[in-house]
């Protein structure tokens, strides 16, 4: 393989405390200070006026359905869809079909990551067998399997006893355990945020209390236990609140933002259109506000996509009766630029930093980092170009986004894993 | 003013002058009900579905009934035998619907949104008949024709809803039609079933059963829905009939000249006790009645006639 020589970027590499124009070189996959005369001369350029160059973007929570329902997304889609929004390395949740609960099924995701995708799919296992929150999955198989943590994602672990028991096991193999905090008997036929909006369109109500409880059960069995957990898509200022109280005591808690939950309100359930139905749901202004917070002070580590495809007709049905879940992937970066960078006036290196070496560092990944002897993983963006996303004709095999047919600000121009470019791909 | 709508989705979308032109066309056609013959041509040639995808007696009935007096042919969708049970989508059952030539499609449906969606994929008219807890816009519709009758113009009037607040798409219905005509609504009930987020709607929210009925000109009862509340929102049937059910005590507490409503079906002994729902200041089965006018009007309207010709149509 050629070097790779990137030259008149902007560098921003947060962990290197790097930002600056220069170049950035590449041999045998892995990220060097220089190449020599002869390298360069024969290197692949890439010329990167007027572009950022960052990490390889990192999103440690997307669906990517296999095995089972392969119909919404498949490792080969779905890493495509990741390439095409910058990321390099993305974690897997592991609500297959069958759930991702055993070594073998891990063995069956990593065989098809080998043998299909273009970018780091990194899997997850389950916290209960089947995800049913009765009886541990098989942790210390699952992590010699290869998982990067565990988590019943979709499916939050009800008993505040398995849990305990789950944070102490988990511990012993050093795997973080992921939650989805969620109080299932406070949410029964919920479908969108508990307040204004749902008492004026009829909608059965998710009240926030029911995530903040969830969180606080967390901040407390980790203080018990000393156990890692990371809360994912948090949604509510409360839980914003309880985690910003845990972090300034000391608490071995992480938790993460949606792109959707820091641009989206409930209000936008006027129509009711399921491209708009998640879970946890979009919640209100005030809310909205608190997460930006969040991400601002570092009480939220990073932003993750929660990318959950789902067909067009499982999607166009009765609000009521369509699935929880939206597209992320290709659309994260512009969105995470246009609500934090240009609305509320984060800086640019800090959202790199929200969507790279801070999730990797969440879960202890190797990625997220221009360092010399890193893998060259890298994402080259126009943080101006203005273009309009048609989930139809995206690289997922789904196009539930609420997105679509809009016109967003900041594209991805390059992705590159190991030192190859796997976004745009040459027509074959 | 002309009447521009297709679709009857909501009253929140209705401006005063639309629930006002809606209440004119139904006074002319509830003249035809007294007739020996009970029937006009209006909507000779047109077919409408009643697509009623759950449980309805007088809704249904309702509409089936103006369709017929507007001549209109009627097919009923009988949710229990068709392909809906073999997993078909609404959109395509309703695609079908207009594919059969359908003129236009009542829907009832227990998810809150499905007439608007409808809407959107069909160009036959969607009129709602009732979409999950959301609204009820033809309910809404009668009873304000219905309050008016007996009270004459609303503004200022003070009305009381009472009950089951939060699950109810009558209350939501009458609260927008009710806010827009002038009215002072307040809701009353357990505050597990009304809670305060209602006061967004342009309503009042109490607890207190006397000072809401306190010189209220209507009360309106609703049915509590206990089957769809579990045994979480408050204790027990018979808790709820101490505390918020309208008996003769309690009535007296009202406006002398006050009327009593209730969108049916009555739970008698629960929300409201016998000797009031067969009372004479109970309006109950006027709605009933009503209920037909209106819906004439609303089809009338929606099949794209005028406000002004109705004379006219029913002559």
């Amino acid at each position: 393989m050629p070097a790779l020589w990137i030259r008149h970027a902007r560098v921003i590499d947060p962990a290197s405390r790097r930002d600056g124009g220069g170049d950035l070189f590449a041999r045998d996959g892995v990220l060097v200070s220089r190449l020599t005369p002869a390298e360069r001369r024969r290197a692949t350029k890439i010329e990167a006026r007027g572009l950022v160059a960052a990490p390889g973007l990192v999103d440690i929570h997307v669906h990517f359905r296999e095995p089972g329902q392969t119909h919404k997304e498949t490792i080969a889609t779905g890493s495509r869809a990741a390439a095409a929004g910058g990321f390099t390395t993305v974690v897997c949740m592991p609500n297959t079909s069958p759930p991702a609960d055993n070594a073998g099924t891990i063995q069956y995701i990593l065989d098809a990551v080998r043998r299909d995708s273009l970018v780091k799919v990194l899997p997850t296992g389950c916290i209960t067998i089947g995800m049913k929150g009765e009886t541990l999955a098989p942790i210390g198989s699952l992590k010699r399997a290869g998982v990067v943590a565990i988590t019943d994602d979709g499916d939050c672990v009800q008993s505040n006893e398995l849990m305990r028991r789950a944070l102490e096991y988990a511990q012993m193999f050093g795997l973080p355990v992921m939650d989805h905090c969620q109080d299932r008997s406070m949410t029964e036929g919920a479908v969108m945020n508990e307040g204004n909006v749902s008492i004026r369109l009829g909608l059965r109500g998710w009240p926030n209390a029911a995530e903040d409880l969830i969180v606080a059960r967390n901040v407390i069995l980790s203080t018990y236990t000393g156990a890692h957990v990371h809360m994912q898509h948090i949604s509510s200022a409360q839980s914003v609140e309880i985690l910003r109280g845990a972090k300034a005591a000391g608490v071995r808690v992480t938790a993460e933002a949606t792109p959707h939950h820091i641009a989206l309100t409930d209000e936008a359930l006027a129509t009711y259109d399921p491209n708009f139905k998640m879970n946890p749901p979009l919640r209100t202004e005030r809310d909205r506000r608190a997460i930006i917070a969040g991400l601002r002070d570092g009480t939220l580590d990073c932003l993750a996509t929660d990318h959950a495809p789902h067909t067009d007709y499982e999607k166009d049905q009765e609000f009521d009766y369509a699935p929880n879940g939206i597209l992320g992937l290709e659309t994260a970066l512009a969105v995470a630029l246009e609500v934090l960078v240009r609305k509320n006036r984060f800086t640019l290196p800090r959202v790199v930093d929200l969507l790279t070496r801070r999730p990797a560092q969440v879960l202890g990944l190797p990625a997220g980092t221009l360092a010399a002897g890193a893998a060259a993983d890298i994402c080259l963006f126009d943080p101006d170009e203005s273009w309009t996303y048609d989930a139809t004709a995206g690289h997922s095999k789904s196009s539930n986004s609420p997105w679509s047919g809009q016109t967003l600000r900041g594209r991805v121009k390059t992705t590159i894993v190991d030192g190859r470019v796997v976004f745009p791909l040459a027509a074959r | 003013m002309s009447w521009n709508r297709r679709h009857l989705i909501t009253i929140e979308e209705l401006s005063l002058a639309e629930i006002e032109q809606v209440h004119a066309t139904a006074a002319a056609f509830k003249k035809i009900l007294g007739r020996n013959v009970k029937k006009v041509p209006a909507l000779r040639g047109k077919t409408i579905v009643n697509l009623f995808l759950e449980p309805s007696t007088r809704t249904r009935m309702a509409f089936d009934m103006a369709a017929k007096r507007l001549s209109a042919d009627v097919i009923a969708f009988d949710a229990a035998s068709s392909s809906t049970q073999k997993g078909e989508t609404l959109r395509d059952t309703a695609e079908n619907i207009q594919a059969l030539n359908a003129d236009m499609i009542v829907i009832r449906h227990a998810a809150a949104g499905s007439p608007l969606y409808l809407s959107k994929i069909l160009n036959i008219p969607v009129i709602n008949a009732g979409d999950g807890a959301h609204e009820h816009p033809t309910q809404g519709l009668l009873d304000t024709f219905t309050m008016k009758e007996h009270l004459g113009s609303l503004r200022g009037r003070k009305v009381a809803i009472l009950g089951d607040i939060l699950f109810s798409r009558v209350a939501r219905s009458n609260i927008h039609a009710l806010t827009k005509m002038g009215a002072a609504v307040t809701l009353v009930g357990p505050s597990t079933l009304v809670p305060h987020g209602f006061t967004e709607l342009g309503a009042s929210v109490s607890h207190d059963l006397k000072s809401a009925l306190a010189d209220a000109d209507v009360v309106m009862l609703l049915r509590i829905q206990h089957e769809r509340q579990g045994h979480r929102h408050f204790p027990s049937l018979g808790e709820y009939t101490s505390v918020f059910g309208l008996n003769k005590t309690r009535a007296s507490w009202l406006s002398p000249k006050a009327i009593i409503m209730h969108p049916g079906p009555i739970n008698r002994g629960v929300e409201i006790d016998s000797e009031l729902a067969d009372g004479d200041r109970s309006v109950i089965l006027e709605q009933v009645t009503n209920g037909i006018a209106v819906r004439m009007a609303v089809l009338y309207l929606c099949a794209g006639h005028q406000p002004e010709h109705v004379i006219a149509a029913t002559e």
